[in-house]
């Protein structure tokens, strides 16, 4: 006679440990594009040492919430917030996109006590760490460059951070309802304007007083900029505030779509 | 009767054999180029022309004549775009034709000569490029920022060949790759560096002596150069025939290049 063998039922993974698990896998994976990786961290700096010193010859200085700053010490912060954007773009657009509808790794997943949940969370977490190496090799060369004017700037990698967890969460959940790579040109169309418009190479007084300025100051964008801008030149005001609730709000809430989309998209 | 023997056609013919196969291919994806042709770089010049340039002293000595900074930086802008385009359209589809969909390994089995098949697939980039500036270029004309009226068209004919010998040199370098790891690396070590620091946002004057000597090593900055000189009407004879002749021998050699690589490669 044959005996019964219990089966082994394999037991819930907690969040932490889904999320650590999934950061590995990427991690795993990434190592063979390492080039990638380290090129990557380039990009700002090469757009700092452009505008920044190349056209900031051209530009005396910017006034900054009443403070005059030079034209790179300007531009590096706003740089160190853009790549932080660009970057989570990248991961939780055409990365996911491809996992999702070709890959098929998250239906793989699935069939593992993973869920819809730990997937979420885990590549955004993935995508944060990836960004945060970035971040902090780019703080140190402004750092090295004498484009840091105070020790607030400590925080400014939490706030690239931050910016980085806000764009990831939002940009995931815009990508479920992607149906094929078509669709990427709207997400260049947003990133583009984005990208130049918040502040970036120019102040907002640019934009004079009109109604386009409040416009470019409610854009999540332009919040990541400035706050880094102030962190880094050391004008901490309330708006500062403003900005890091802002973009939490958004993060979480772009967390909360991910997981209800992912459900629909891939549970039913 | 005397019938052609396979093999026989002349360049020319072989060409024609090819054109309506790349008009195909056009006529149902042009919708995804929309906007990376015409959208990006038209916002790139209201943000750095317009915006920043609104900050920037109209000094014609520190602008290599420009009297605004606007009218400096769209003949840059406008020369690094016919780059951007070249590279881009020479990169995915040139290892898609002979990696994913094997395009050039089906046309090869026709008469169809391996000159042929890189003759056909330049002379759409170079549409694409062409019709791409002349849009551009257009569209800026009512801004004020042409000198002449005929430094237009030759800046535009330096654009077309700009984008001619950057799609050669690409598509030799496609024709060798393996993986598409290697665009990455060559959109991040090639085109943004050569994107910034070719003279298109600032006089490369501006990167000191020695870097400065880079800078006109660059193939890039040779385009940019003239394609400025035309729109501005500073044209420097001698040094306008220094640059033709530098785009053309790249010209020449990325031909030979292309046609090599693609030879051994669909050898195999």
């Amino acid at each position: 006679m044959a005996t019964l063998v219990p089966r082994v039922i394999p037991a819930p993974l907690t969040p932490t440990h889904a999320a650590r698990v999934l950061v590995l896998r990427n991690f795993v994976v990434y190592k063979s594009a390492w080039k990638l990786f380290l090129t990557g961290f380039l990009e700002p700096v090469l757009y700092l040492f452009s505008i920044g010193i190349g056209v900031g010859q051209l530009i005396d200085t910017f006034e900054f919430h009443g403070e005059q700053v030079p034209y790179a010490a300007f531009v590096a912060p706003a740089m160190l917030a853009t790549s932080a954007f660009n970057g989570a773009l990248l991961d939780s657009t055409f990365n996911v996109f491809f996992k999702l509808k070709y890959e098929k790794l998250y239906d793989q997943m699935l069939a593992t006590p993973l869920t819809t949940g730990d997937i979420a969370r885990g590549e955004i977490t993935w995508g944060l760490i990836r960004g945060s190496v970035y971040s902090a090799a780019f703080l140190l060369v402004m750092v090295a460059m004498g484009l840091v004017e105070s020790w607030w700037a400590v925080l400014a990698l939490p706030a690239a951070v931050l910016i980085a967890f806000a764009f990831s969460a939002v940009c995931m959940a815009l990508t479920t309802w992607m149906k094929s790579w078509q669709d990427f040109d709207k997400i260049t169309l947003a990133q583009m304007p984005l990208f130049l418009f918040s502040a970036t190479f120019f102040p907002v007084e640019a934009f004079g007083n009109s109604v386009l300025r409040w416009v470019v100051e409610a854009t999540p964008l332009y919040r990541g900029v400035v706050l880094c801008r102030e962190l880094t030149t050391g004008v901490v005001t309330w708006e500062s505030a403003v900005s890091v609730v802002y973009l939490v709000v958004m993060g979480v809430l772009g967390l909360v779509v991910v997981r209800r989309r992912l459900d629909k998209l891939l549970l039913t | 009767m005397a019938t052609q023997a396979p093999g026989a056609l002349t360049p020319w013919q072989g060409f024609a054999r090819q054109y309506d196969y790349w008009l195909t291919v056009y006529k149902r994806t042009w919708r995804g180029g929309v906007v990376n042709s015409f959208a990006t770089p038209l916002f790139y010049v209201l943000a750095m022309g317009v915006l920043l340039g609104g900050f920037i002293d109209a000094d014609p000595d520190r602008l290599e004549g420009a009297t605004s900074y606007l009218a400096f930086i769209v003949p840059g802008l406008v020369a690094a775009h016919a780059m951007t385009i070249a590279v881009s359209e020479s990169t995915y589809p040139v290892m898609g034709a002979i990696k994913w969909h094997k395009t050039f390994f089906a046309q090869l089995a026709t008469p169809l000569a391996v000159r042929d098949l890189v003759n056909a697939f330049v002379a759409f980039v170079i549409f694409r490029v062409a019709s791409a500036c002349a849009v551009f270029m257009l569209v800026l004309a009512p801004f004020g920022v042409f000198e002449t009226w005929w430094g237009p068209f030759l800046a535009w004919v330096a654009q077309v060949l700009v984008g001619t010998a950057f799609s050669l040199l690409t598509f030799g370098y496609s024709a060798r790759l393996r993986s598409e790891e290697g665009f990455g690396v060559l959109f991040r070590l090639g085109v943004l560096p050569l994107t910034l620091f070719s003279g298109a946002f600032f006089p490369i004057a501006n990167l000191g002596p020695v870097l400065e000597w880079v800078a006109r090593l660059t193939p890039l900055w040779h385009g940019v150069s003239l394609s400025r000189m035309f729109c501005l009407d500073t044209v420097d004879w001698p040094l306008a025939a220094v640059n033709l002749a530098v785009l053309l021998g790249l010209c020449v050699v990325g031909w030979f290049w292309s046609v090599r690589g693609l030879d051994k490669r669909l050898e195999v």
